[in-house]
């Protein structure tokens, strides 16, 4: 149903979207924006913020099997409101959508479901922790000790997470600034979550190890309407460092760039544009498509020159938006792992 | 030279234009049935399917609630938590309209025609007043709701689409009718049972409900349909034949001064090509006429009978023209393949002079009796061994088939007896002359036969239905007056205002439920004397109704019966966990779906949410009119009172649309089959001068001969008659034995209709002495110098 494709053409940050007036605090249609020096408030923060037009949970991770592989998964719910309000029953103007996948070298499972606000069936709540969406959930007691669910018609993960470190928050103390034209979001992340959990696939359970990375953001308008698509690196070296950081694309072929050092004590330094450099090698067919699966990545500051490739490079998401999500190995000036997401290769 | 040997063959068209009209008219007449009725068809299943689709009937399994009532929403979210990919739907019925709402998000793909195109329209679909879709006349019906409206012709007639949200509240509900499950379900999910104890699942079926019930009434369409293109075929097998025996002196001509015979053959299959075009455009667009005239009938037939909606309004489709063309150009294929091939074998240098068709061969004859023989002991094999509407139409088939081929056969014998009483030589020639003309009038006779039969066998089955139907009706409409009301509130006034003023109040309570295993009807039946004194039972155990009010027992309807293949005493399930005996077997003729019966404590203990929201009134039929009026003043609007006559002649009104089709069907098969015997002796008529002359000259006059023309029509007419009554018989015992039982799930006794069957009979001589009269009339004129010509040619 083409239903479909309009509700995730809302959903979708590359969307295009009206804009609000930077420093107003809402938008023409009465969404919250995000604002500068944020002071946030957890618990009640980590849930749903509805009064925003678009929020993610957002978790990847790379993994080591007991059968010797690696593996990547990923577990993202997001939220896309068509009005600021949360609402009740089947008129609530919220909708959830959330994908799953596991990456193995060689192939790619993936799913996605949808679902309304406003009768249960998907939402979050704050405390205890509850991030769900039909039978999948991310939940527990508290934001550091959660476990993790997903089934696709092939596949499926029921994994623990436990955090090792604390919260970090990107750009200016969580207020991460998306254009040069002062889009932002809001945008923190838990990156130090070990992982342990059996995965199920076609050939049977593999029980896994390894270290998970959740990015949490909300926002109301978080492109700049000359901005085509993203390419977002979350690192792990094998020093204990970590480094997130991202390159949006524009039209006029410019790139703005913002990055993180995260170091293994969770303290943080933020890049502005510029600092940060990603830039293809190579591309592969994928899907029918080019996407650039081998990439220069810089941050001259911190001695970092390192290639970036994919663990499979056909880890394209089939769902109502498509795009690219998937484990990568970093060789170079730092050796490790981390996740890759591409947006705008359609 | 192409041009020139086409302009020589159509020149035999030009200066004989009754050939070409009867040419064309017959395959035109014959697409014209054809398409017509599939026309008819087409847009009946396109209506099904555009109803199955909105539904997700037929592609996805569906979820409804064990005991037939709402599903509450949290049972919906909690199988969606327990990983059930499913998709609720809400249904039913406003201001006549069906809404159907849906939840686009889930919904799997493919369901719905709805369009939605750009983020604005969704956020319109899922919030506000919302967006309803559907075609014209049902969004005209819903004038009073908020809802923007946008109209949508993919959605089944008398329905609109809409989100759920939407449909809830204009439907006034907060539960969901049904859910949809997806085909792709993730890994891990725990049985349906664990995770809602409450649901029970239903697998998709191959077709939907409707579908399958209609089935049979479009097959019969279908036969129909198929019958007519081939008394049609008849008329062009003669129109095609005349004219090549005609052109055979052209034909040599030709061929003698040079053109290939391979040419000359192309050509003459390209000129039946461009008739057969013309011919077939022109079947269409007649098809098309007649299909629109009948499809309202149609329409209003499925809808009263089967309840299923189809669009009273036909869509030219661009697969029915090409069908229509391409059944034009087969049928002219068929009916000149013999002629070409005489053509293409005809030595260059034989005689150009038409000739009458030879006698068959004894041999061909037998091996024609030997097929008939065999085509019948099928159909009577099939009559034994039965069951099955494939097989009731292949036992239609084979007798039709089988009759038809023996009718040449059994007419010859008939003649060659007349000949032998024969004593004087003027009759002697009369039988000997007759059993000439036999093999080129057989086609015709053979149309004339199939086309009473037919006449004899749908008239008999319909008149036995009619009556049943009608006696049915007197029994089970017993009630003198019925009332309803919208609303359960309204019910406890106006039960207390009815109290005091009539005899009895029968409740009518019912409520949708599979019922072993398919769906149906469960009713909750008030004790009263009404039932006892008026229902009829096809078989029973003893005090069956004081056992079913006592909670004992259930009855069932003989659709339900055969249908499960239901016999009493057997358990049926009729609720959760409740089963019961089935103690009666009752006649239903009203619809064709299963119904069983339970006393009202019961119902009322097993169902307590399904109130009765129609009412039965018992009381003197004098005082029915004084208590509308009471009714008046107490504030319930004439739409929601019937009284018994009106129900009973709408039902029969009903009725008489349903078979409305058929009865016009028949009357343009027997003109069909008329004017194929008009063509015949037409086409005979000219070529049987040469044998007419010596008759002439022995001293026969003219007008004697024309006369006997006429007496030869009317007596083999009489004969094909008296053979089309058994046949039609035959005909009708299959259709209400058979056809019927699968048709509807019910068996018609067959009651007989003299007078019906002598009427058709005088139709069919008057329709043959018409047929003969214009060669009759034309021998009279010819002038003796024609006749004398045949003395001077070479014959």
């Amino acid at each position: 149903m083409n239903a479909r494709l309009a509700v995730l053409l809302a959903f979708w940050p590359l969307a295009a979207m009206p804009q609000g007036f930077a420093g107003l605090g809402t938008d023409a249609e009465g969404f919250a924006l995000p604002q500068p020096e944020p002071v946030f408030d957890f618990p009640a923060d980590h849930g749903s913020h509805p009064d925003y037009r678009i929020e993610w949970w957002y978790l990847t991770a790379n993994l080591d099997g007991a059968d010797g592989w690696e593996y990547g998964l990923q577990w993202t719910l997001f939220r896309s409101a068509l009005a600021p309000e949360a609402g009740e029953g089947w008129t609530a103007p919220q909708v959830w959508m959330g994908h799953a996948a596991v990456t193995t070298p060689e192939r790619h499972f993936f799913t996605e479901r949808l679902a309304r606000g406003g009768i249960g069936q998907a939402g979050v709540e704050a405390t205890p922790f509850a991030a769900w969406i039909d039978d999948w959930q991310l939940a527990g007691t508290d934001f550091d000790t959660l476990r993790m669910t997903a089934t696709g018609p092939d596949f499926g993960y029921d994994v623990q997470l436990t955090a090792e470190g604390p919260l970090v928050f990107h750009g200016d103390r969580g207020y991460s600034v998306k254009s040069a034209e002062g889009q932002a979001s809001y945008y923190y992340s838990q990156p130090f979550y070990a992982l342990a959990g059996t995965l199920t696939l076609p050939e049977g359970e593999i029980a896994v190890t390894g270290s998970a990375w959740l990015d949490r953001e909300w926002s109301s308008q978080p492109l700049a309407e000359t901005q085509t698509g993203w390419d977002w690196f979350s690192l792990s070296f094998d020093t204990g460092d970590k480094l997130m950081g991202f390159r949006l694309r524009q039209t006029d072929g410019a790139d703005y760039t913002s990055a993180t050092w995260i170091e293994a004590d969770g303290s943080t330094t933020a890049y502005p544009d510029g600092a940060f450099t990603a830039d293809p090698l190579e591309t592969a067919q994928v899907a029918g498509r080019e996407v650039p699966v081998h990439w220069r990545v810089t941050l001259p500051d911190r001695g970092v020159d390192v290639t970036v490739e994919a663990m499979n490079d056909r880890a394209w998401m089939t769902t109502s938006i498509a795009y690219w999500e998937g484990p990568v190995i970093v060789s170079g000036s730092h050796r490790g792992r981390g996740y890759l997401e591409m947006t705008g290769y359609e | 030279m192409t041009e020139a040997v086409l302009g020589a063959l159509l020149s035999h068209w030009r200066r004989n234009l009754l050939q070409l009209f009867t040419l064309i008219a017959g395959l035109a007449l014959a697409t014209a049935l054809w398409s017509g009725v599939q026309a008819i068809n087409a847009e009946a299943r396109a209506s099904y399917d555009a109803a199955a689709e909105t539904l997700g009937e037929g592609t996805f399994a569906q979820i409804v609630a064990a005991d037939g009532g709402a599903i509450p929403v949290s049972d919906y979210v909690a199988l969606r938590r327990a990983g059930w990919l499913v998709s609720p739907v809400v249904e039913g019925r406003l201001d006549g309209v069906r809404i159907v709402g849906l939840e686009p998000l889930t919904a799997p793909g493919g369901l719905g025609p709805v369009e939605l195109g750009g983020d604005g329209d969704i956020t319109a679909f899922l919030s506000g007043e919302g967006q309803v879709f559907g075609p014209r006349e049902a969004l005209a019906a819903l004038d009073g709701i908020e809802a923007e409206r946008t109209e949508s012709p993919g959605v089944a007639p008398g329905t609109v689409i809409t989100d759920i949200a939407v449909a809830q509240r204009l439907l006034g509900t907060d539960t969901l009718t049904r859910l949809i499950v997806a085909h792709d379900q993730p890994i891990g999910r725990p049985a349906l049972g664990e995770a809602a104890p409450a649901l029970s699942l239903r697998e998709a079926q191959d077709a939907s409900d409707v579908e399958r019930l209609t089935d049979s009434f479009h097959l019969n369409l279908t036969a129909f349909g198929l019958l007519s293109f081939a008394v049609g075929l008849f008329i062009v097998h003669g129109a095609i034949g005349l004219a090549f025996e005609e052109r055979r002196a052209m034909v040599r001509t030709l061929r003698a001064v040079g053109v290939p015979l391979r040419r000359l053959v192309a050509v003459m299959a390209a000129e039946l090509t461009l008739l057969a075009l013309v011919a077939g455009a022109l079947g269409v667009a007649v098809g098309y006429v007649i299909a629109a005239a009948l499809l309202p009938d149609v329409a209003a037939t499925l809808r009263g009978l089967y309840g299923a909606q189809v669009a009273g309004s036909l869509e030219l489709r661009p697969s029915w023209w090409l069908t229509g063309l391409g059944i034009a150009l087969a049928g002219t294929a068929m009916a000149s393949a013999a002629a070409l091939w005489q053509v293409a074998r005809m030595p260059i240098l034989a005689a150009a002079q038409p000739r009458a068709w030879a006698l068959r061969t004894g041999r061909g004859r037998a091996v024609q009796a030997v097929g008939a023989l065999l085509l019948l002991a099928l159909a009577g094999a099939l009559a034994i061994r039965g069951g099955g509407l494939a097989t009731g139409f292949a036992m239609l088939g084979a007798l039709l088939v089988g009759a038809a081929l023996l009718l040449p056969i059994l007419l010859d014998a008939a003649l060659r007896l007349g000949a032998r009483f024969a004593r004087e030589t003027v009759p002697h020639w009369f039988w000997a002359d007759t059993r000439q003309q036999l093999p080129g009038l057989s086609l015709a006779l053979m149309a004339l036969m199939l086309a009473m039969a037919a006449n004899v066998g749908v008239s008999t089955m319909v008149s036995s239905f009619r009556l049943t139907f009608t006696g049915f009706l007197d029994q089970r409409l017993a009630s003198e007056f019925y009332v309803s009301v919208e609303d359960a509130a309204e019910v406890e006034p106006l039960l207390t205002f009815l109290e005091p003023r009539v005899d009895a109040i029968l409740p009518i309570l019912w409520v949708d439920r599979d019922l072993a295993g398919v769906p149906g009807e469960l009713y909750g039946m008030r004790p009263h004397e009404t039932y006892r004194e008026n229902w009829r039972f096809l078989e029973a155990e003893p005090e069956v109704w004081d056992r079913v009010f006592a909670g004992e027992g259930v009855i069932v309807n003989e659709q339900m019966a055969r249908r499960a293949d239901l016999v009493l005493g057997q358990p049926l399930l009729v609720a959760p966990n409740t089963s019961l005996p089935i103690l009666g077997i009752y006649g239903d003729y009203g619809n064709p779906i299963g119904q069983a019966v339970i006393g009202e404590d019961l119902f009322g203990g097993l169902y307590p949410e399904a109130g009765a929201l129609r009412f039965g009134l018992r009381l003197p039929a004098a005082d029915v009119p004084a208590l509308r009026d009471a009714l008046r003043d107490f504030g319930l609007p004439d739409g929601a009172m019937i009284d018994q006559a009106r129900i009973k002649a709408f039902s029969l009104e009903v009725f008489d649309r349903t078979f409305a089709v058929t009865g016009a069907l028949n009357v343009l098969t027997l003109s069909v089959a008329g004017f194929a015997m008009l063509m015949s002796l037409l086409t005979l008529a000219s070529l049987r001068l040469p044998q007419l002359a010596p008759v002439w000259a022995l001293g026969l006059t003219r007008a004697e001969l024309g006369r006997l023309e006429l007496i030869r029509a009317v007596l083999l007419a009489c004969l094909t008659a008296l053979l089309a009554l058994p046949l039609g018989l035959a005909l009708a015992w299959v259709l209400l034995a058979v056809v019927n039982v699968e048709a509807f799930g019910w068996r018609l006794p067959m009651f007989l209709f003299p007078a019906d069957y002598a009427r058709l009979g005088l139709f069919a001589l008057i329709a043959a002495l018409l047929a003969a009269a214009l060669p009759a009339f034309r021998l009279a004129q010819t002038s003796p110098a024609t006749l004398l010509k045949v003395f001077s040619n070479e014959r």
